[in-house]
């Protein structure tokens, strides 16, 4: 069982902690706990669907997402290594934090229950709360942590609230049985309706979509860049597993208010995304901001709901997370002892003091703007594809509208990086090799995936296919 | 297989130019000059092969196809035909000019810059080469963004801003061809069962006509951006002014090619009946761009500034060509495509022979030049004249036969492209009377006149354009199968689509063994 991997491991690293306090070896049982609950998975795979009522499900669905976050969680412990060996006396128990926030992700995935999904949910937000704040000599470290405490809270509150108007209605908390419930009605009550908006509430302040987006900038902005990648990547990739589960289960697609919400919230992410991402001076800021902006586009693909749209999700996260990964690992590794790289200040002429980071930099700012040769392209391409196919004109369109906004503020940065750079600026690199050749080759893979992707994505076109074919035939019994 | 190894080549070549600078700064020229000459070479021997592959029936003398993405049916698919032939070998010839001309002027980061200019070069041989619309988006986009880079670092003084302001016109117009190429494909597929990006399958795809005429502005905005057409042209003085020289010569040369192309190779045979539908607003927007490029080049005192608005005049010529849907005025169109490729590309080399000799690209400044620097001055009179449509250098071929073909087509937008020449005539004139002519500058150091590298570029640029214009006949039996295939369309009696302008259908259809020289048919049109 790859969770049961992750439990050991975070309890060992704990015990470790106690014996003795050495960052390397915390780092390197953290990043083979990673690697081998995910090499795990694939022992798995011939046992599929494997299911534990009424709580979990094993299938290709939850296969599939959780390895990949299990694979973004090994790249961002690596990531983490060089970043925190040069600054807080006390590393270790990040490493503890990231084990379980992964193992909270991996739960909502493989949910199939309310009572799994929140606890899946509240041992990611515990996690997070304390990871955000991580830093806590860092001015704005705090202030980010208490916002999401709060907000996340409160968010986990009406999530709970409509979870219990949904049980009340339906009488049941798996998803099946929601299912079949809704399956004998023809309208929704209005119970149950109010219980799904407020569920929609508390889901999509995880995901950070507008209108419960408010969170993302300062978040994005106070936390360590490492954490920062992590809340990007696979808190929102766990969501969103979940809820393409849940409103697949539950045949959701069938209610025109629950789309016509949801076509609302994609719309206004993209629009408030990229708009808001035009005023920004910070880079954290601006990804927090384009970050909301994806989630819209991927929630257009969601809309589509066919099996199309399901794959263009999954391709599109896969394709996103790679990104975003990537391009906060520019940032984690330019970063210094007192502060993130995080200004555009900081940029300037990078292209000239160390070309390679400045190309895996641009390569991965492209891929955000959907721009050919990068998987981000071809993400795009989907994303269109499952809407045109299923005629959403007007989210389509207003992706197209929004992506050529959101070019505008990627080659800013990316003009930002060849421009000439300040003389006086010299290059600062105190850190030891080993550290700083993990982070490096890491991005460097990154890279390399992104543009395999890009040029080549029949093969894992095929993956997702294969993986969902099970989930769906599964969820159309 | 030559067709990927052209790209291969290119890509391969922008590599290893790129890493080479390690080693010595001369070495990624070389690598570059190299590959292009390579990918020349090739493109020569294809043609000089043409006769003996173009007796088959088909327009078609290569093909090539390996799956790529088989789950969206998407392929590598390449084809040549004479049409692409001879882009790819002004791609090719002006790419070798480019390597030349910046052997002096670029000189930081020459390794970087040679990539992105053999990467923008193998980004346009792709759209000049593929099959697949998928992999036509692919490469659309693919040389845009070392375009952006080569405007954007080796630029003049505004470049950021330009530079800006070209990505986002063309990726906009591109994202909207990305969606009619989406919606084209999933008709295509929903009507016959086949899910295929195979520009081949697709040209039999039965539309109604309110749905073809969206996806044709898809594909029109895209075109008619990069062309650019006048009301969506905002983009390119700013572009081909900042740009370095060889950017602005890609730029002027090939990429707004890459616009006329798209519109012969797509828009005509994809969208017959709504084609017909909107060539009127087509011509109009042509004589528009003719008449008002040249108003503004007039008006210029930025010498490439001046040259760019030239393009969008001569860029009329070839939007009045396509719409008017005779063979003529296509052999016109791909006359012109390749005239204007050579003598706005040597215009925009000779601003930049100027500029790094004076400094200043304002023509205020500049005057009396002939006495200091003659052979300059002759190859300028050359490009100046072929500008303005001289008979006996290739853009007067061009511009005659458009003319000709859309008489045919609209008989007063015709006389009123025509009162573009007279405008040409006021431009070019005044260009070079600036320029050469006139009092001299006062007192400035001597200015050096051509030296051995660039004789070298502008000799054969000279050569072409005489040849062009004394002997087209080459040149026009090759493209003469390709447009015929695009055309096919038009001449399957249909009656459920009435033609808007009865004019459009051509009267006459040139037979096929016609080879007719400037001594045969054209003078005495019927």
């Amino acid at each position: 069982m790859p969770l049961l991997i992750l439990v050991v491991a975070s309890l060992i690293t704990m015990l470790i902690i106690a014996f003795k306090r050495n960052h390397r070896a915390i780092f390197v049982v953290t990043a083979l706990s990673f690697l081998a609950s995910a090499v795990s998975l694939f022992w798995l795979k011939d046992r599929l669907p494997y299911s534990m009522p009424p709580l979990f499900i094993l299938d290709g669905l939850a296969v599939f997402y959780m390895g990949l976050m299990l694979l973004l969680s090994l790249v961002i412990s690596l990531l983490s290594y060089a970043y925190f060996e040069q600054r807080e006396e006390r590393k270790e128990e990040y490493y503890i934090l990231l084990l379980l926030a992964t193992l909270g992700s991996c739960v909502l995935v493989i949910s199939t229950h309310f009572a799994s999904l929140f606890l899946g949910l509240e041992v990611l937000s515990v996690s997070l709360y304390a990871l955000i704040a991580y830093l806590r000599t860092r001015e704005r470290s705090d202030e980010a942590g208490i916002k999401y405490l709060i907000l996340a809270a409160l968010s986990s509150a009406f999530l709970l609230f409509g979870m219990a108007l949904v049980y009340a209605s339906t009488g049941t908390m798996s998803f099946s049985g929601i299912g079949t419930y809704l399956d004998s009605l023809q309208e929704l009550p209005l119970l149950l309706l109010t219980g799904f908006g407020l569920m929609i509430i508390g889901i999509g302040f995880k995901l950070g979509i507008v209108p419960f987006h408010m969170w993302t900038p300062d978040v994005y902005e106070g936390a360590p860049a490492p954490v920062t990648a992590f809340i990007a990547t696979v808190s929102k990739g766990g969501m969103l597993g979940l809820l393409l589960r849940f409103f697949t289960q539950a045949d959701a697609y069938r209610y025109p208010v629950l789309v016509l919400i949801f076509t609302i919230i994609a719309i206004a992410s993209m629009f408030a995304g990229n708009l808001l991402a035009l005023m920004q001076q910070n880079v954290k800021r601006i990804l927090a901001y384009s970050s909301i902006a994806h989630l819209g586009y991927l929630l257009v693909a969601f809309l589509a709901g066919n099996e199309l749209g399901m794959e263009a999700v999954s391709f599109y996260l896969v394709a996103y997370t790679i990104t975003s990964v990537g391009a906060f690992g520019v940032i984690v590794i330019l970063s210094d002892e007192e502060r993130d790289a995080e200004l555009l200040e900081d940029y300037r002429g990078l292209l000239w003091r160390r070309p390679w980071l400045a190309t895996v930099f641009t390569a991965m700012l492209l891929s955000l703007a959907g721009i050919p040769l990068t998987a981000g392209f071809i993400g795009k391409f989907y994303i269109l594809a499952a809407g045109i196919n299923t005629q959403l004109w007007l989210p389509v369109v207003i992706l197209v509208i929004n992506s050529v906004i959101g070019l505008y503020y990627y080659i800013q940065i990316i003009a930002v990086m060849f421009q000439q750079p300040d003389p006086e600026k010299a290059l600062l690199e105190k850190l030891s090799p080993p550290a700083y050749l993990t982070s490096i080759g890491t991005i460097s893979i990154m890279a390399l995936l992104l543009l395999w992707l890009g040029v080549y994505p029949a093969s894992v076109v095929d993956v997702i296919r294969e993986m969902l074919l099970s989930f769906s035939t599964l969820a159309s019994r | 297989m030559i067709l990927a190894w052209m790209l291969v080549i290119l890509m391969a070549g922008g590599l290893l130019a790129w890493l080479a600078q390690r080693w010595h700064t001369a070495l990624p020229r070389w690598i570059a000059l190299a590959a292009v000459a390579a990918d020349f070479i090739l493109a020569l021997s294809l043609w000089a092969q043409t006769p003996e592959l173009s007796i088959t029936t088909s327009p078609w003398l290569l093909r090539l196809e390996l799956p790529w993405i088989p789950q969206f049916g998407i392929s590598f698919s390449l084809a040549l035909d004479g049409l692409s032939l001879l882009m790819l070998l002004l791609t090719f010839f002006l790419g070798l000019l480019c390597v030349l001309i910046s052997w002096r002027e670029i000189q930081h980061k020459v390794g970087f810059f040679h990539f992105n200019l053999l990467w923008a070069l193998a980004g346009i041989t792709g759209v000049f080469l593929t099959m697949d619309l998928f992999l036509f988006y692919f490469f659309w986009e693919v040389m845009l963004i070392p375009m952006y880079f080569l405007i954007g670092i080796w630029g003049h003084a505004n470049r950021i801003y330009a530079a800006f302001k070209f990505f986002l016109f063309t990726q906009a117009s591109g994202l909207l061809m990305l969606l009619a190429i989406v919606g084209l494909y999933f008709i295509h597929g929903q009507v016959t069962g086949t899910f295929t990006f195979s520009y081949f399958e697709l040209l039999r795809t039965p539309l109604t006509p309110e749905v073809a005429r969206l996806l044709m502005f898809g594909f029109l905005a895209a075109f008619l951006v990069k062309l650019p057409a006048v009301p969506f042209h905002s983009w390119l003085p700013d572009a081909h002014s900042e740009a370095p020289t060889a950017g602005s010569v890609l730029l002027a040369g090939l990429l707004l090619k890459t616009g006329a192309y798209g519109l012969l190779r797509f828009v005509l045979p994809l969208f017959p009946g709504a084609a017909q539908e909107f060539a009127p607003w087509g011509l109009l927007l042509g004589v528009i761009g003719i008449l008002y490029g040249a108003m503004l080049a007039y008006a210029q005192t930025d010498l490439k500034r001046l040259v760019a608005y030239t393009s969008v005049s001569h860029m009329g010529f070839v939007l009045l060509g396509v719409f008017a849907f005779n063979t003529w005025a296509l052999q016109g169109v791909v006359m012109q495509m390749i005239a204007h490729g050579l003598s706005t590309g040597a215009l925009f080399i000779i601003a930049g022979f100027l500029y790094e000799r004076l400094h200043t690209r304002d023509i205020r400044q500049m005057g009396g030049l002939w006495p200091e620097a003659p052979k300059m001055g002759v190859v300028m009179l050359v490009f100046v004249m072929a500008s303005l449509g001289l008979p006996g250098l290739g853009n007067f071929i061009a511009e005659f036969l458009t003319l000709v073909g859309v008489w045919q087509a609209n008989r007063w937008l015709t006389v009123f492209a025509t009162i573009g020449l007279v405008l040409a005539t006021a431009y070019s004139l005044r260009m070079m009377q600036k320029v050469f002519l006139g009092p001299a500058r006062e007192a400035q150091p001597i200015l050096a006149d051509l030296n051995l590298r660039e004789m070298l570029i502008a000799v054969p640029l000279v050569v072409l354009i005489l040849w062009l214009g004394l002997f087209p006949q080459p040149v026009l039996d090759t493209a003469l199968p390709a447009i015929r295939g695009q055309l096919e369309a038009y001449h399957e009696p249909d009656q459920k689509q009435e033609p808007v302008i009865s004019q459009v259908m051509p009267h006459v259809a040139l037979p096929d063994s016609t080879r007719f020289s400037l001594k045969g048919g054209i003078y005495a049109p019927k």
